[in-house]
Parts: structure tokens; C-alpha cells; sequence
């Protein structure tokens, strides 16, 4: 393995300039130094950071503005728009005016991404409706649950996310468990696999703790003295849910909105397993736009609007909860 | 009665999330290849896991990396969450800004470019880019664990070991670290798990000559999952279980 690794020449220059300065700082720190600054004790990761996360971003939209020749151009983003653009061009330079006729936008790009959204919009919503009472349960003060339940919630992902997928093929393909039972019992078997059902239950599966573990946080920590006092003035339980206990957890169920919806709209292995091909989702498109085109410059286009999208809607989130308090997993 | 009825709906919702691996340790004892049919109780795959080198490298290259990027993301993000609390606001507000990117890009976005980034520079790709992918997206989560517990610390402590006589490195390793111990083993704990688990920014960082657990799970689903992979998850969630349970013992004896 260490004997694949050819790099140029630069990039060892780079990374023995790294190595020093890394070096160089633990010096530092242990000459005992009084004043040595602490804050550039930050350094190492900033360095780190510019060259393997700012620096590959900006890659993605050198690829997203460019042609195959790095000339700059808007080409990629047309084809967002209309997946038939580069031979809608062709028809359009050999015949002239009266290709017009032939021409026609080919929108499966937007489609998909349309279909993205809805699908993560349906999965942020199932969670949301079984995770917040989920939440609201284990954070009961009466059951004392929390902890216990929290490590419960975390130990399924231990199982590799693949694997637990593929697992539910077992349960749902025409001759898994479910349909045998169903035919035991003497009912019709049931087409569950290979439709938009089955992947939005796998992204349910698999996205749920991300809605529990943010909200369970936020209940956590609240005081219960203030739904306590609530009752005392006269509110009966529901009135208590909806007016004291929800209004307070906001932060954290906007932060497990979040962390279900963004990796719901990108991800390329859920649709591919349950959906069986028959579901293409934004992911998957981009994709197969690297792998299997080997198109850089469209798949980089499609990135940057995936991202620019995720980042307005993060955007607007925050502006509900401006003081970040929605915890993470952590 | 309202209490059984908050005890069943999240009982509901946990046997949702036990029955794909209940089906998949189940399977693991099958005697036969098939997903669906009961062939009888064996542990053939059990045995063949360990005459299996592509999975066994599979399982050195996850657990390796998983280790490594652990212990040098737990290093490089403590120092910087050190650096990031002693600095002025705008400077803090930029790391902070920084510190957050990668958790608003999709894992996938961040594997194609880390991609990019080594086909660009004509790195070919695979255990060195994909431990290097693995720590830049396990630092964040360290720095997050930790600087919550730098905050909550008084900011004199540190500055009294000083004027008390400690040197810099002193004061550091006996005041600051031990006050932040349990943000960083959550931070470790964290980047360890994610770093098992993560699928997306692997398989755009390696190639098939070298594959982790999960890019090798993924290029099996399509001719079907062999038994042995079940079992070998199987042993993998028992132990971490088995794991889990011993320290949890243990912090119970000690309090």
C-alpha cells in the first residue's frame, strides 16, 4: 500500500513544510516559552483544513465554470437545465432554423433533483412525526429512560449502514419474510421492493436517530419546573405540549431537520439498493456523472447547485434559531 | 396506563431499528447461501471469514484507518480547540466558520472533491488518501466535543498554574487537558465510530485495489451479499456490544 503512493514533487515539499511547522510548534511549546502565543496552536488544522476542505471546494467550482479544455463557460450549468443542451447545439449549428422543430430540453436533471427534494422532504417529515414523540418520551422525567435509551438509539449503527440496508431486501423482496408470511397466512403477496416506498423507508430507517438524538437533547436540558408550573396555572397536558414544551425544543428539532434532510437529498446508496435503479435520486446522478461519464465539468455544476441549495437552506433554518443551541449528537 | 402506552411506542420505534440486524445475525447461522430460505444452523461462514483475505484486508484497512484517523484527529482537533479558545473574536468567528463547513457539505460533495483534489494533483488514490479523508472530516466533530468544555472551564485556572510557577507545557498537560478529558474521549469515541461507519467519502477516495469494509460491502450487494460479510458484522456488533458493557461497568464502579 505505502508502495502505490507517487506523488509530485511539490506535494512532498508541502507536506515536509507541514510536517515542520507541526514539529516546530511542539518545540516551541516544550522550550517552555512563556509567551508563546496558544492560539497558534490552531495552526496545524488551519493549514489542514485550507488544503483538504477550502481547497477542494474550490476545485469543484474551478470544474463547475470551466469546459473540458479549462476554458471558462456556463455550458455545465445549461445542462443542468437541459440534459439535451450539447446536441441540441449540434442539431441547432447543422440545420439551422429549421432544427427548431427537433429541438427538445431534455429535463431529466431537474427532475431528479425535484424528486430529491420531495423525497427528503417526506422522509424529514416521517421522522419528525416518530421521532418528536420519541423524544418527548425518553426525556420523561418520571420513566427515567434517557441514557439507557440514548445508547439504545446509538447501537444499531454500529452495524455497518450497508449491510442493515440490505438487510431489509430480506424483509421486503417478493420472497422475503414479509410476503412469506403474508402468503402463510393465505393473502396475495405484496410488491414491495423496487418503488419509492421502499427507499423512503430505508432513508427513514436510517436517518431517524439524527431527528431523536437533537431534540432528546434540547427536552433534556429544559427545565421541567416550567411545564410543572404550566400545569400549576391551569394548563391541562396537551395545552403544556403545545404551548411550553414544543415553542422550547425548536432549536432541536430544526437541528435534527437538518442533519435528516441533507443527508436525504444526497444519498446515492439507499435508492440504488431498494429502489433497485427504478428511483434515481440527486446523488446517484452525480455519480454516475464521475463515475461512469467520466464528465467532471457537469458533475462539478451539479455539486455546486446541490451545495448552494443545502447552504440557503441552512441559511434559512438558522434564522429560527439564530443562538445555535440545537445540540448534535454529541 | 399512559406510561405503557409511552413504553410501547418506543419499543415500536427500537424493534424498527433491531429487525434488519436480528435478520442479519440470523442469516449469519444459515447453512445456505439464500437470504430467504432456512437451510438449518451452521457456522460455515463463521469459518470461512477467516480464510477470506479480501475480507480480512477489508477489515484491517476499516479498523486501521479507524484507529489512526482516531488518534490524529483527536490530537490535531484538541490542539486546535486549545488555539481556537485563546484567540480574539474575529479570528475565532473565521476558525468557527471553518470548523463548521465541512458539517453543511454533504458527505458526498466533500468525497468527490477530496477526489478532485488528488486526481488534480495526480495522487493515486487509496490507503494514505483515505486515512487523510477520514481525519479531515473526524476534526471537526473533535473540536465540537471539546471546546464546549474549554468554555465551561474558568479561564483564570490556567493563568493561576502560570503565575503559580507552572511553565506553558506544565500548565498545559496538568490543567487544561484534564479539564477537557471527557470532551476529547467523546470527540475519539465520535471520530472513531464515524470513521468505521462512513461509506460515501471512502469509496470516492479509494480505489478497489484497496477497499474498507463498507466500499467492499458495496461493490458485493450487486451479485449478492455473501454470508460471510453477515458473519463477520455480526462478531464485529457483538464484540463493540461486548465492549460497551465492560465500560460501562466499569464508570459504574467507580461512581
Amino acid at each position: 500500500m505505502i508502495r502505490n503512493l507517487t506523488l509530485p514533487w511539490w506535494a512532498w515539499i508541502l507536506m515536509g513544510l507541514c510536517l515542520c511547522g507541526f514539529v516546530a510548534l511542539v518545540v516551541i511549546t516544550v522550550r517552555r516559552n512563556r509567551g508563546m502565543k496558544r492560539s497558534l496552536f490552531a495552526a496545524p488544522y488551519t493549514l489542514w483544513m485550507i488544503l483538504f476542505t477550502v481547497l477542494p471546494v474550490l476545485l469543484i467550482a474551478y470544474y463547475a465554470f470551466t469546459d473540458a479544455n479549462g476554458a471558462f463557460t456556463l455550458d455545465n450549468f445549461r445542462n443542468f437545465w437541459d440534459s439535451n443542451y450539447e446536441s441540441n447545439k449540434v442539431i441547432l449549428e447543422v440545420m439551422g432554423e429549421d432544427g427548431a422543430a427537433y429541438v427538445t430540453r431534455g429535463t431529466v436533471n431537474v427532475d431528479t433533483l425535484v424528486y430529491s427534494l420531495w423525497m427528503a422532504f417526506q422522509c424529514t417529515l416521517i421522522c419528525l412525526i416518530l421521532g418528536y414523540p420519541a423524544a418527548l418520551f425518553m426525556a420523561d422525567r418520571h420513566m427515567k429512560l434517557g441514557s439507557t435509551l440514548v445508547v439504545l438509539f446509538i447501537i444499531p449503527m454500529w452495524m455497518n449502514f450497508l449491510l442493515r440496508t440490505i438487510a431489509w431486501m430480506s424483509l421486503l423482496e417478493d420472497s422475503g419474510l414479509i410476503n412469506s408470511f403474508l402468503k402463510a397466512l393465505g393473502f396475495n403477496g405484496v410488491q414491495l421492493m423496487y418503488n419509492s416506498g421502499a427507499v423512503l423507508l430505508g432513508m427513514v430507517y436510517n436517518f431517524l436517530p439524527f431527528m431523536v438524538f437533537p431534540i432528546y437533547t434540547v427536552l433534556n436540558k429544559m427545565d421541567y419546573r416550567l411545564s410543572e408550573a404550566a400545569a400549576d396555572l391551569g394548563c391541562n397536558g396537551w395545552q403544556t405540549l403545545y404551548k411550553v414544551t414544543m415553542p422550547l425544543s425548536v432549536p432541536g428539532v430544526i437541528s435534527g431537520i437538518t442533519m435528516v434532510f441533507m443527508p436525504s437529498v444526497t444519498t446515492f446508496f439507499i435508492p440504488r439498493v431498494l429502489g433497485g435503479g427504478n428511483t434515481m435520486m440527486f446523488g446517484d446522478l452525480i455519480e454516475s456523472k464521475f463515475l461512469t461519464e467520466g464528465n467532471w465539468n457537469v458533475g462539478s455544476a451539479l455539486s455546486l447547485i446541490m451545495m448552494v441549495l443545502i447552504l440557503i437552506s441552512l441559511s434559512i433554518l438558522r434564522k429560527a434559531d439564530p443562538n445555535g443551541e440545537g445540540g448534535g449528537i454529541a | 396506563m399512559k406510561n405503557f402506552f409511552k413504553r410501547f411506542y418506543l419499543a415500536i420505534i427500537l424493534i424498527f431499528l433491531y429487525v434488519p440486524i436480528l435478520v442479519l445475525i440470523v442469516q449469519s447461522f444459515n447453512a445456505g447461501r439464500s437470504r430467504a430460505k432456512w437451510e438449518g444452523f451452521s457456522l460455515r461462514w463463521y469459518g470461512e471469514l477467516f480464510t477470506d483475505t479480501r475480507i480480512l484486508n477489508a477489515l484491517y484497512v476499516t479498523v486501521s484507518i479507524a484507529l489512526l484517523a482516531m488518534v490524529i484527529s483527536t490530537v490535531l482537533g484538541t490542539l486546535a480547540a486549545i488555539g481556537i479558545h485563546a484567540m480574539k473574536k474575529r479570528p475565532q468567528a473565521f476558525m468557527m466558520t471553518l470548523t463548521n463547513l465541512p458539517n453543511t457539505m454533504p458527505d458526498i460533495v466533500t468525497g468527490i472533491s477530496l477526489m478532485l483534489l488528488f486526481l488534480f494533483t495526480k495522487v493515486s488514490r487509496g490507503y494514505w488518501t483515505m486515512l487523510l479523508a477520514h481525519i479531515t472530516f473526524d476534526v471537526p466533530y473533535v473540536i465540537l466535543s471539546v471546546l464546549p468544555k474549554l468554555k465551561q472551564m474558568n479561564k483564570h485556572t490556567y493563568e493561576a498554574a502560570l503565575d503559580l510557577g507552572a511553565t506553558p507545557t506544565y500548565a498545559l498537560t496538568r490543567v487544561l487537558i484534564p479539564q477537557c478529558k471527557s470532551g476529547i474521549i467523546t470527540g475519539a469515541m465520535l471520530a472513531f465510530t464515524l470513521s468505521l461507519d462512513d461509506f460515501t467519502i471512502s469509496y470516492f477516495t479509494t480505489t478497489p485495489l484497496v477497499q474498507n469494509l463498507s466500499t467492499l460491502i458495496y461493490s458485493a450487494a450487486r451479485r449478492g451479499i455473501e454470508p460471510t460479510l453477515n458473519a463477520l458484522s455480526a462478531l464485529m456488533f457483538v464484540s463493540l456490544l461486548l465492549l460497551l458493557l465492560i465500560v460501562n461497568r466499569r464508570t459504574a464502579e467507580k461512581t
